[in-house]
C-alpha cells in the first residue's frame, strides 16, 4: 500500500467539495478515463471582483487523486483568480502533506484543472502542455520522457550528466540502468555510442570529513545566514533535530502557518542541500516549539 | 477451519500471498533450534535435518504427481524457478534464439523476456480473446526449430483463467521443443499428475500455498537437458548451489502435503463461496461484470471490473472496511497504465482501471462473504457519486463527449 499522510487519506475518506455546481461560471475538465484519472474542477467566481467564491470537484481516480481535488478546492476557495493561479502542484501535495513520488502527477493534474478553469472564465485556450512518461527516478520524482528531452536538448552523454540536469538518478542510484538505456537510445539517434562507466556519485567523490557535531553545527550556521530574511517578514525558523538526512525546524512567528510556509522550507531545503553536498530533507517538526516551550517555565 | 489467534480482517487476497499455515510454522520451527545442521555435513546434526528435506521432497512430488523425487529442486521463490527454466533452455540451445510465452504472464516471465529482447532474442507473445483465452493455431504456427523454450503459465494470477498447458506442451513435445510453465498460481488449488504430461519444467512459489515466503521448487523432468542457473556446491544435485533453507523447505512439504488434502475441498467449497460472492455483487451493483474465462478458472479467484471507478480508491476504502483484495489498476503499481492483462484481454479503459481481485482460501469463511457482498455495493455506489463519468443513477450518456478536456 502507498506510504500516505494522514492527511491525504482524511480527505479521501471525506472528500471536501465534492459534486456538481449547477451554477458553475468557470469548469475545467482535465485527465481522461484512459490515463485512469480525470478531474472536472467547477468555480463560482464573482465577476466584480474576481474572487471564487465557491469550488466543487468530480474525479475519476485513485485515493491522492481525489485527495488532491480536495484539498485544492478547499485552498482556492476565497481567493482571487490571479492568487489562485499562483497556486503550484507543490502548494497541494504540501496541503496535503506530501504525496509519494509516483502521485505527484495526480497534484499536477490539480494545477492544470484550476489552469483550465480559469481560461474557461476568461474564455481563453488552454492547452496541456505536459507529457508524462514511465517513472524513472523515484527518489526525484523524474520520469523518462523529461530525462529524454534533457539528454536530447542538452548532448548528454553520461549518467553524471543527467543526475547534474535533471537530478533524476541522484538519489539510490537503481534507476541508472534505466537511464543508460535512455542515453543509448538517444545518443543513437545522433549517431554516437554510450560508453558505460560506473558512475561516482557525488557524496561518494567527496565524502563528508564532518562527524555529526560539525555538521549540525553546519546546518545552524547556513540556517543562521538565512535568519534575516526571514526576521525581515517578522518570522524565525529555530533548528529542532537533525535525524540522518532528514532535518526538523520549527516555524516561529510569521513563518509559522504562514501560507507560503512550504515554499519557504523548499528555499531553505534547497540552501542546505547546496551547502552540505548532499540530499537533504527538511521538515517541519511536529513536537512544538522549543523556544515556546521554555517561555511557559 | 479456525482462524486461530489472527489478525481481524477479511483477507481475499491469497493469489498475492496466504497466511502460514500453524502446522506449517510449527513442523518448522525445531529446523531454526535444535535442528540446525547442515544437511551436507557427515556427522549426525547434518543427517537429520537431510533426512527431512528428503521427506519434504516427497510431499512436493507427490502433489505434482511427478515420477521421482529427483524432479523437484528447491529454489528461493517463483521467479528465480522462471529465470533458472528460461536461462537454461537458452544455454542448452544456443543455436535457438526465439521464445514463445503470452501477454499475460506474470512479470518474472515478461520482464526477463523483454531484457531477452535487448539481448538479440526474438519472443513471440502469444495474444489472448477477450476472455483471456489463446488461440492454439497461431500456437502452433510458431513451434519451429528455432525456438529453445516455450513458457506459459498455468493459471492466470489476475483473473485465474487456466490455459490448456497439457495440450500445449505435447504440441511442444512434438515439435522437439522444451515447455515451461509458471504454475505459482495452480499449484495446490487444482490437481496435477505431472508425470502424465509432456511438461518439462514447472515452477511453483510456498508462499501461495499456505508455506513461507522465499521458498520455490522448480520441477525438472528427468531427462530434460538443465544449465544451472547458480553454481558452486552439489546441493540439489549441483543444479541449485547454495545451502538449502531447510526450515522453509520442511515447511513447504508440509504445506504441499496440506494442500493435497484439501484438493477437494478447494474445489467445492472454496468454489461455492467464490462463485457466491461474485454471483451476490454482480446482482447488486449495476456496470460491472466478471473478467477472465469464468467456466475455466481457479475455484479460488474472481476479478469483477467495475466501470467508471478507479480500483485503488475500492481498495482503500475495502481496506476501511477491513476488506483486503488487489487491483489491476495503474496506480497501485505506479504506472500509467491499468493491467496488462485486462489490455490483452481489450476489456475498455472505462473499467479497466475499475478491476478488482478477490482471491479467497480454504480459511474464507461464509459470513466473510456474506459481509464483502453487502459492504462492496456502497462502495461502489460512493465512488461512482465522486466521477464525472456517472450520472444520478447510471452512466453519463457518452462520457466521451460529456466530460471533455480542452486539449483532449
Amino acid at each position: 500500500m502507498w506510504d500516505y499522510s494522514d492527511k491525504v487519506k482524511e480527505h479521501f475518506f471525506s472528500p471536501r467539495n465534492s459534486g456538481v455546481m449547477e451554477d458553475a461560471n468557470a469548469v475545467g475538465d482535465v485527465g481522461s478515463i484512459n490515463c485512469g484519472d480525470a478531474l472536472r474542477l467547477m468555480l463560482k467566481v464573482d465577476p466584480e471582483t474576481e474572487t471564487i467564491l465557491d469550488a466543487r470537484f468530480q474525479t475519476f481516480g485513485c485515493g491522492s487523486a481525489i485527495a488532491s481535488s480536495s484539498a485544492l478546492t478547499e485552498i482556492i476557495k476565497g481567493m482571487t483568480l490571479d492568487d489562485a493561479l499562483k497556486v503550484s502542484n507543490q502548494d497541494i501535495a504540501d496541503y496535503l502533506d506530501g504525496l509519494p513520488p509516483e502521485k505527484m502527477h495526480c497534484s499536477v493534474m490539480g494545477r492544470e484543472a484550476l489552469q483550465a478553469a480559469v481560461a474557461n472564465y476568461r474564455g481563453e485556450a488552454w492547452k496541456d502542455d505536459h507529457e508524462e512518461g514511465e517513472l524513472i527516478c523515484k527518489c526525484f520524482a523524474i520520469d523518462a520522457v523529461l530525462i529524454e528531452e534533457t539528454v536530447r536538448a542538452n548532448k548528454l552523454s553520461s549518467v553524471e550528466d543527467v543526475i547534474n540536469y535533471t537530478k533524476a538518478g541522484g538519489g539510490c542510484s537503481s534507476c541508472h540502468e534505466g537511464i543508460e538505456e535512455i542515453l543509448t537510445k538517444v545518443m543513437a539517434e545522433r549517431g554516437e555510442v554510450f560508453s558505460p562507466h560506473a558512475v561516482v556519485l557525488k557524496e561518494e567523490a567527496k565524502p563528508s570529513k564532518m562527524n555529526n557535531l560539525q555538521r549540525i553545527k553546519r546546518i545552524e550556521t547556513i540556517l543562521d545566514a538565512i535568519r534575516p530574511q526571514l526576521q525581515r517578514d517578522h518570522g524565525d525558523i529555530e533548528l529542532v533535530d537533525v535525524d540522518g538526512k532528514t532535518i526538523y525546524v520549527n516555524m516561529i512567528g510569521a513563518c509559522a502557518g504562514c501560507q507560503m510556509e512550504a515554499m519557504t522550507l523548499q528555499g531553505i531545503q534547497q540552501r542546505l542541500m547546496e551547502d552540505l553536498g548532499e540530499f537533504v530533507k527538511v521538515v517541519p517538526s511536529r513536537t512544538g516549539s522549543l523556544t515556546r516551550a521554555v517561555s511557559h517555565v | 477451519m479456525s482462524k486461530g489467534k489472527h489478525m481481524d480482517g477479511i483477507y481475499l487476497d491469497n493469489n498475492a500471498t496466504t497466511r502460514v499455515d500453524d502446522a506449517v510454522v510449527a513442523e518448522m520451527l525445531p529446523f531454526f533450534t535444535e535442528q540446525f545442521g547442515n544437511p551436507s555435513s557427515m556427522h549426525s546434526f547434518g543427517n537429520k535435518v537431510g533426512l527431512a528435506i528428503k521427506k519434504a521432497r516427497m510431499q512436493v512430488q507427490a502433489l505434482l504427481g511427478a515420477a521421482h523425487e529427483s524432479e523437484i529442486i528447491f529454489t528461493s521463490c517463483g521467479t528465480e524457478s522462471d529465470s533458472t527454466a528460461i536461462w537454461s533452455a537458452l544455454r542448452a540451445n544456443p543455436e535457438r534464439k526465439e521464445i514463445i510465452t503470452t501477454t499475460v504472464e506474470h512479470p518474472a516471465i515478461l520482464a526477463l523476456c523483454s531484457h531477452l529482447e535487448k539481448e538479440g532474442y526474438k519472443v513471440h507473445f502469444l495474444k489472448v480473446d477477450e476472455k483471456g483465452r489463446l488461440d492454439l493455431n497461431e500456437y502452433r504456427k510458431l513451434l519451429t526449430d528455432q525456438v529453445a523454450i516455450v513458457s506459459v503459465m498455468w493459471a492466470n494470477n489476475e483473473t485465474g483463467t487456466l490455459f490448456p498447458v497439457e495440450e500445449m506442451a505435447e504440441m511442444a513435445h512434438a515439435a522437439g521443443i522444451t515447455f515451461h510453465t509458471d504454475a505459482v498460481q495452480a499449484v495446490g488449488k487444482i490437481p496435477m499428475d505431472l508425470k502424465n504430461t509432456r511438461i518439462d519444467m514447472l515452477s511453483l512459489s510456498g508462499h501461495k500455498l499456505h508455506a513461507p515466503k522465499g521458498i520455490g521448487v522448480l520441477y525438472l523432468k528427468r531427462g530434460v537437458r538443465f544449465r544451472p542457473l547458480l553454481r558452486g556446491g552439489h546441493q540439489e544435485r549441483g543444479r541449485r548451489a547454495g545451502t538449502e533453507n531447510a526450515a522453509s523447505i520442511v515447511g513447504l512439504g508440509l504445506a504441499c502435503e496440506q494442500a493435497l488434502r484439501h484438493m477437494h475441498f478447494e474445489n467445492t467449497e472454496v468454489k461455492r463461496l467464490r462463485d457466491k460472492l461474485e454471483a451476490g455483487i454482480l446482482a447488486k451493483v449495476p456496470r460491472a461484470f466478471a473478467t477472465g474465462d469464468v467456466t475455466n478458472r481457479l475455484p479460488n479467484t474472481s476479478n469483477i471490473a467495475f466501470e467508471f471507478i478507479e480500483g485503488e480508491a475500492i481498495l482503500l476504502l475495502l481496506n476501511k472496511f477491513g476488506i483486503a483484495a488487489s487491483s489491476g489498476s495503474a496506480c497501485t503499481s505506479g504506472s500509467l497504465e491499468p493491467s496488462h492483462v485486462m489490455r490483452a484481454m481489450g476489456i475498455p479503459y472505462t473499467a479497466a482501471h475499475g478491476t478488482i481481485r478477490f482471491s479467497l482460501s480454504r480459511y474464507t469463511t461464509e459470513s466473510e462473504v456474506d459481509r464483502v457482498i453487502q459492504v462492496v455495493p456502497e462502495i461502489v455506489a460512493q465512488l461512482r457519486k465522486l466521477s464525472p463519468y456517472w450520472g444520478e443513477n447510471g452512466p453519463v450518456e457518452e462520457p466521451d463527449k460529456a466530460f471533455a478536456p480542452v486539449y483532449a
